[in-house]
C-alpha cells in the first residue's frame, strides 16, 4: 500500500488535456468555465492517472542520479532492463485495462490523497505475445474532507515477448 | 449540453474522430503531462533494438483520453459516473482513430437517470484498440 498527495492544479489540467487533443473551454478557462454546469475548471475523465507526477518512487520517470533504461549513447542505458517482460524486457510490461468510477467531479483546487492496494494477479496463454501475466491494483483517491472522489482500477500485464503484429 | 433520456433510445450511436495520422509529438505531450515517461512511447531507439517493436506506441491511456472527449462531448460535463476500457491493440505514430458510443440502456438509481453506453475505439484497418463501457447522468 502506497499514499501520495496529488495537488490538482488548473495548469497542470490545461496541459493534460492539450495533451489528449480536447479543447474544452472548461479544462482552460476559469471564467467561461464559472458558467457552466461544472462551475469551475475540472478534471478530465482520465486526469487521475496524471498523480504519477507526485508518486516520488514511480518507476517511469528518470531520477535525478539514477539509471535509466531508455537510449542515451546506446539503445538502453541499462545492461539489463528492470523486471524483464514488457516487450522483451524493456518498459516492465504494458497497461491492459483501466476503470474508474467517479464519486464526484474532480475539480481544480482539490488536493487527493491516493491510496493503492494490490489486486489479483492471473496468467493466461495469449496467441501473440506467449504468457501473459495480468496483476491488478486498485487507487482510491479522496479529497482534502476524507471524502472518496475517484475509484481506479487498474491491470497491467507482462509479456513473455514483444506482442506480434497483425 | 447534458443528454436527456427523453431524446434517448437504446441503441442510438455517437461518433467522433480522436485523431488523424497521430503524432510522435502529441505522444511526447501526453508523456510529459501525465508523468509516464516510458521509453517505449518516445525512444524509437530503445524501442526498436531493445524492446523489440516495430516503433514507439502510443500509451493506452492517451487512447482512453482522447476517447474520454468523445463521451464527455456527447453527455456533458461533469456528467460521468463510470468509464473503463481494456486496451485491445497497440496505437502506433500515423494512426487514425474513430471512437463510438452506443446507447445500451437507459436507467434509474436513486432517482437519478443514468445512460449505460458501450464505448469502442477503432483504427484506419477497423481494427478495435479500446474496448470499454461508460455510465452517465443524463437529464430526466
Amino acid at each position: 500500500m502506497a499514499t501520495k498527495t496529488f495537488p490538482v492544479e488548473a495548469s497542470h489540467i490545461l496541459m493534460f488535456a492539450r495533451s489528449v487533443g480536447d479543447d474544452n473551454r472548461v479544462y482552460a478557462d476559469a471564467d467561461y468555465a464559472k458558467t457552466t454546469e461544472a462551475g469551475g475548471i475540472i478534471a478530465p475523465p482520465t486526469f487521475a492517472q496524471a498523480s504519477a507526477q507526485f508518486d516520488p518512487d514511480y518507476f517511469l520517470r528518470p531520477k535525478i542520479g539514477q539509471p535509466w533504461f531508455g537510449s542515451g549513447k546506446n539503445p538502453t542505458g541499462i545492461n539489463r532492463a528492470p523486471g524483464g517482460g514488457g516487450g522483451g524486457g524493456g518498459g516492465g510490461g504494458l497497461h491492459a485495462e483501466q476503470h474508474f468510477e467517479y464519486h464526484r467531479q474532480l475539480k481544480a483546487g482539490d488536493v487527493l490523497t491516493a491510496t493503492t492496494f494490490p489486486g489479483k494477479t492471473w496468467e493466461k496463454e495469449g496467441r501473440r505475445s506467449g504468457k501473459l501475466v495480468f496483476s491488478e491494483s486498485v487507487t482510491e483517491y479522496r479529497d482534502q474532507n476524507g471524502d472518496l472522489v475517484i475509484t481506479a482500477r487498474g491491470v497491467g500485464v507482462r509479456t513473455e515477448r514483444p506482442v506480434e503484429q497483425k | 449540453m447534458a443528454l436527456s433520456a427523453k431524446n434517448l433510445k437504446v441503441g442510438d450511436v455517437h461518433t467522433a474522430k480522436l485523431v488523424e495520422d497521430l503524432k510522435r509529438t502529441q505522444i511526447v505531450q501526453y508523456a510529459g503531462a501525465s508523468g509516464d515517461y516510458n521509453p517505449l512511447h518516445t525512444d524509437e531507439i530503445f524501442t526498436t533494438k531493445v524492446a523489440g517493436y516495430p516503433s514507439v506506441f502510443a500509451h493506452g491511456m492517451l487512447t482512453m483520453g482522447m476517447t474520454g472527449k468523445m463521451l464527455t462531448d456527447y453527455v456533458g460535463d461533469a456528467r460521468l459516473t463510470k468509464y473503463g476500457v481494456r486496451f485491445t491493440s497497440q496505437v502506433f505514430p500515423g494512426d487514425d482513430l474513430e471512437a463510438k458510443a452506443t446507447v445500451k440502456a437507459l436507467t434509474e438509481k436513486d432517482g437519478v437517470t443514468l445512460v449505460e453506453l458501450d464505448v469502442s475505439t477503432t483504427n484506419q484497418n477497423g481494427v478495435e484498440v479500446l474496448s470499454g463501457y461508460a455510465e452517465a447522468r443524463v437529464d430526466a
